[in-house]
């Protein structure tokens, strides 16, 4: 729903602008981005295709796995009610992880398995709030599609935008998990 | 930084295709199913994206959007963040497709390596869909009481929106 306001708002915005502004070429502009999605997508399709391909690579290699275990026991100190449940933590570690390795589709259905097991009643726990927290500060390790996008505008290195990304999401989820921890005696 | 970062990729195909031999999986096969994979994931963000794609391109051509960035140059010069980026950070928390457009859309007019479209990227890569987020995960589970969830999430947005100018500019 939200998505349909923003694009009506859109519209609105910008034929109200046009019909002040005395701007013309209205339709010109909304086929030309049409074309511009398109020229994107097909420019982008084949890193995507690639990427994709890696992700199926990393979990059959048993990369995945071996960096679930490695993340394990940092996992358990900042859950420490889930991870006395194997139910909740499996999911857990393993949404955290695929996140890690940008493979967001694997990650959601982890990551319901995961909250649906640390519920309790209807109201969120300290331990799910967190794992929210973690989750929309998205802690990735290989941003992919940006890095598509990136390489698609002709970028000089796509990836070259790695420990950027990798600094700014590690501040963002400590602000995040400080932020929940100042904030439960309140809410 | 840039040599490290170009070797990353291939090295890690490499690495996970080597230790996929040594488990007798066929890294081949995987990369094919992966890839097919993919190739869904491009055919289901074309519709979003030459929606809000066009939506956006009307925007610029109206020079709404080139009000807004004057209006909000004063302040933003202020915080260290380019104008320009704004509209992206403030559709970020609510639409993921919407945000890819808006961001493949700055990459491409300034440029990927500009400031604003390596801010773009940054922003793009250490952030989440939010509000998405928060109500597929809460909403699966059955909580009505999110607490402090959503504020928490937000201001570690907002971090990330800051950083993500700053960081652009220093690894950029």
């Amino acid at each position: 729903m939200a998505i349909s306001v923003i694009w009506c708002g859109m519209l609105l915005l910008g034929i109200a602008f046009s019909l002040v502004c005395g701007r013309h070429g209205l339709s010109t502009a909304l086929l030309k981005g049409s074309a511009n999605a398109v020229t994107l997508i097909v420019s982008v399709a084949g890193s995507l295709v690639l990427w994709s391909g890696l992700g199926k690579l990393l979990s059959g290699s048993g990369l995945q796995k071996k960096l679930e275990r490695l993340f394990r026991p940092l996992l358990g100190r900042l859950f420490p009610d889930a991870s006395k449940s194997p139910a909740a933590f499996g999911p857990l570690c393993a949404n955290v992880c695929a996140n890690l390795l940008g493979l967001g589709n694997a990650a959601t259905p982890f990551g319901v398995a995961a909250v649906k097991a640390m519920a309790k009643g209807t109201r969120a726990t300290d331990e799910q709030c967190r794992f929210i927290v973690l989750n929309t500060a998205s802690v990735q390790l290989i941003p992919t599609t940006v890095c598509a996008l990136r390489a698609s505008c002709g970028a000089a290195a796509p990836l070259s935008i790695l420990p950027a990304v990798w600094l700014t999401s590690a501040l963002s989820v400590t602000v995040g998990l400080l932020a929940c921890r100042i904030l439960r005696r309140w809410l | 930084m840039a040599v490290v970062t170009d070797y990353f990729l291939p090295l890690l195909l490499l690495f996970a295709a080597l230790l996929c031999l040594r488990k007798h999986e066929d890294p081949y096969a995987l990369m094919l199913d992966g890839g097919k994979d993919g190739l869904l994931l491009t055919v289901s963000i074309l519709p979003p994206l030459v929606v809000l794609l066009s939506a956006f391109e009307l925007l610029r051509s109206s020079g709404a959007l080139e009000a807004l960035t004057t209006i909000l140059r004063p302040a933003t010069d202020m915080l260290g963040i380019p104008a320009e980026v704004v509209p992206l950070m403030l559709i970020r928390p609510l639409s993921g497709s919407a945000a890819l457009a808006v961001g493949a859309d700055l990459m491409a007019f300034y440029g990927p390596d500009s400031r604003i479209g390596l801010c773009s990227a940054v922003l793009l890569g250490s952030t989440e869909t939010t509000f998405y987020t928060i109500s597929v995960y809460f909403g699966a589970a059955g909580i009505r009481k999110t607490r402090y969830a959503l504020p928490a999430a937000l201001l570690a947005d907002l971090t990330g929106f800051f950083i993500a100018c700053l960081t652009a500019r220093f690894f950029g």
